[in-house]
């Protein structure tokens, strides 16, 4: 595939200028995600209240896939529920390692899609998964995640849909 | 900025028995011909491994079609003819490295397993609590990790050479870390991520000094300058197959007979035994004493056929031009705005690791890629020089004989579309 396709202009912008960028004070869920391959470090806090995501930030360092990824994941799942927020970490995962095709089938994604190009790009799916996976962890209160090992999301997806 | 017409060039040094035709050196490629996104392939990753030349290619075909069985063990035609062409290898190898003596010469898996192979069969023999070994910061991991194995399971403690900010060794301080507890020296050759040469003849006449035996990682060296164990004096040499032309899955370590005479063996198993009984075992005598188990036979050969084809092409010529090549790139991409070098030492071989500013070297890379340039993106498994020069990864072109000025330019024009992009 073409770099264009995956670097697209909403992707570049998000980059550039990401979104919910920083920490909450007095977050009620935070974690870690880092992906050892590429450096990929960021940092997540959340304020939930009553189920619902009230307040999301991120800040760290990483390559434009995972910083874009990560920025539009917020402003995606800000105001949602945690069911709503878990259904789009699964569509993304889903998405990225190729086992959905946001053309054909149902989701809930809109604008996500603009990652579906990593499914190309095996070596760059973690990059766009990590801040799903870290959000995911958030939820349930892990409070490290690592792309590598038993918390690879590459592996666990290839699992889950074998 | 276009580089001169680089297929015509033909550079010879005096030392080399052939002139370098580099359109006949690159026909020898088939690789070298594909494309990758519709652009020609510019393979600029060789130091993460180097392609094969059609006549190891052939070798390995002629080897797998006409001349297999197992070595060392049969009495038929076969077995006789493997076994022939295996310590023929072998022969190549000791010659290629200068070695006094064949048995010298090991077969391996790669650099790694040869790394591992002393650090079981030496350390593990020899030192013990609060011995010390000395790396430098330059290390592949795989020159990093053994050690630290060794010094969680013996007590000894690791010691590093620190290194400058063009990545070049700090002499004095290495001459510091002795003491009486060192009992082992290990550095690499060349560093991967930076491309520096170390002065490894002078860093193991110090070590010798101290009476400290000491062990030069050759991964990048071997394929690209002149190796001669003996005018050198190592105790350890290593170098992996695949980066000088050869197949993945072999590699060499040469110790001096008096060293690997005294080690214990690495693996237990079929061909490093004399005789077995179950009250006693006797080892074979070198090298069979380290290498257990029917060996990747075909990679060996292989490796022997690499060794003739790059002393073919002439090792001098290959330092020349890989020189000229380094020279260029350097002019060429350090002189870029927004484009920050690492490792800038006085002596490099032909490897550029740079960032270029606000852009990850992996968006670097995927973009790159798209130009069909292959680099390589990440920390190079060397975790520790990213951290000295504050980097979480690097963007490396690392460059091999077979490689143009025209690829160079290539690499240039990608570094600016990944400019434009992210501007």
């Amino acid at each position: 595939m073409d770099s264009k396709q995956l670097y697209q202009e909403v992707i570049l912008d998000h980059n550039k200028k990401p979104r919910n960028w920083g920490k909450l004070e007095g977050a009620s869920h935070h974690a870690e995600g880092l992906n050892p391959l590429c450096g990929d470090h960021l940092w997540l806090t959340l304020k939930v209240n009553d189920g619902h995501i009230d307040g999301i930030a991120f800040e760290g360092q990483s390559c434009a896939i995972c910083k874009a990824s990560a920025s539009m994941m917020t402003t995606n799942v800000k105001g949602k529920t945690i069911d709503d927020a878990e259904q789009l970490v699964r569509e993304f995962r889903e998405m990225a390692t190729g086992k959905l095709d946001v053309a054909a089938q149902p989701n809930h994604l809109g604008r996500l899609s603009v990652f579906s190009g990593v499914k190309d790009l095996p070596s760059r799916v973690k990059c766009a998964i990590l801040p799903w996976h870290t959000l995911h962890a958030a939820i349930h209160e892990a409070n490290s995640v690592s792309t590598e090992g038993e918390q690879d999301p590459v592996a666990v997806a290839y699992a889950k849909n074998p | 900025m276009n580089a001169a017409t680089s297929l015509k060039t033909v550079v010879g040094s005096a030392a080399s028995t052939a002139p370098f035709d580099l359109a006949r050196i690159r026909a020898d490629f088939p690789i070298l011909e594909i494309t990758v996104n519709g652009k020609p392939l510019a393979y600029l990753d060789n130091a993460a491994s180097a392609q094969m030349p059609q006549p190891v290619l052939d070798r390995l075909v002629q080897y797998q079609t006409r001349e297999h069985a197992n070595i060392h063990r049969a009495v038929h035609y076969l077995s006789e003819t493997a076994t022939a062409a295996y310590e023929g290898a072998r022969r190549k190898i000791q010659r290629f490295l200068n070695a006094r003596e064949e048995r010298e010469v090991i077969y391996t898996r790669g650099t790694t397993d040869a790394i591992n192979l002393v650090m079981h069969g030496y350390g593990r023999a020899f030192l013990g609590k609060d011995d010390e070994i000395i790396v430098s910061q330059l290390e592949h991991h795989s020159n990093i990790v053994p050690w630290q194995m060794l010094c969680q399971e013996k007590g000894c403690k690791l010691r590093v050479i620190p290194c400058d900010d063009t990545g070049e060794l700090l002499l004095d301080e290495y001459e510091k870390l002795f003491n009486a507890h060192t009992k082992f020296v290990a550095v690499t050759h060349v560093s991967n991520a930076l491309g520096t040469v170390n002065p490894v003849k002078a860093m193991i006449a110090t070590a010798h000094r101290r009476g400290v035996p000491i062990l030069v990682d050759g991964a990048q060296a071997a394929p690209h300058l002149r190796v001669d164990v003996q005018d050198m004096d190592c105790d350890f040499y290593c170098f992996s197959a695949h980066k000088l032309c050869g197949p993945t899955g072999i590699g060499i370590l040469y110790g001096k007979a008096a060293y690997l005479e005294r080690m214990q063996p690495y693996q237990g198993g079929g061909d490093m035994i004399l005789s077995v009984t179950f009250e006693k075992t006797t080892y074979n005598a070198l090298p069979y004493k380290f290498e257990a188990g029917t060996p990747p036979i075909a990679a060996a050969i292989g490796l022997g056929a690499a060794v003739d084809y790059i002393s073919d092409v002439g090792i001098e010529n290959i330092a020349a031009w890989e020189h000229q090549l380094l020279r260029y790139a350097t002019e060429q991409v350090g002189g870029m705005r927004g484009v920050r070098m690492i490792g800038t030492a006085k002596e490099k071989a032909a490897v550029l690791s740079f960032n270029v500013d606000g852009v990850h070297p992996h968006d670097v890379g995927t973009i790159l890629n798209e130009e069909g340039v292959a680099v390589r993106t990440g920390h190079h498994c060397a975790q520790p020089v990213m951290l000295r020069f504050g980097v979480p990864a690097t963007a490396r072109a690392s460059f091999a004989f077979y490689n143009t000025l025209e690829e160079v330019d290539q690499l240039v024009t990608g570094i600016r579309r990944v400019q434009k992009m992210f501007a």
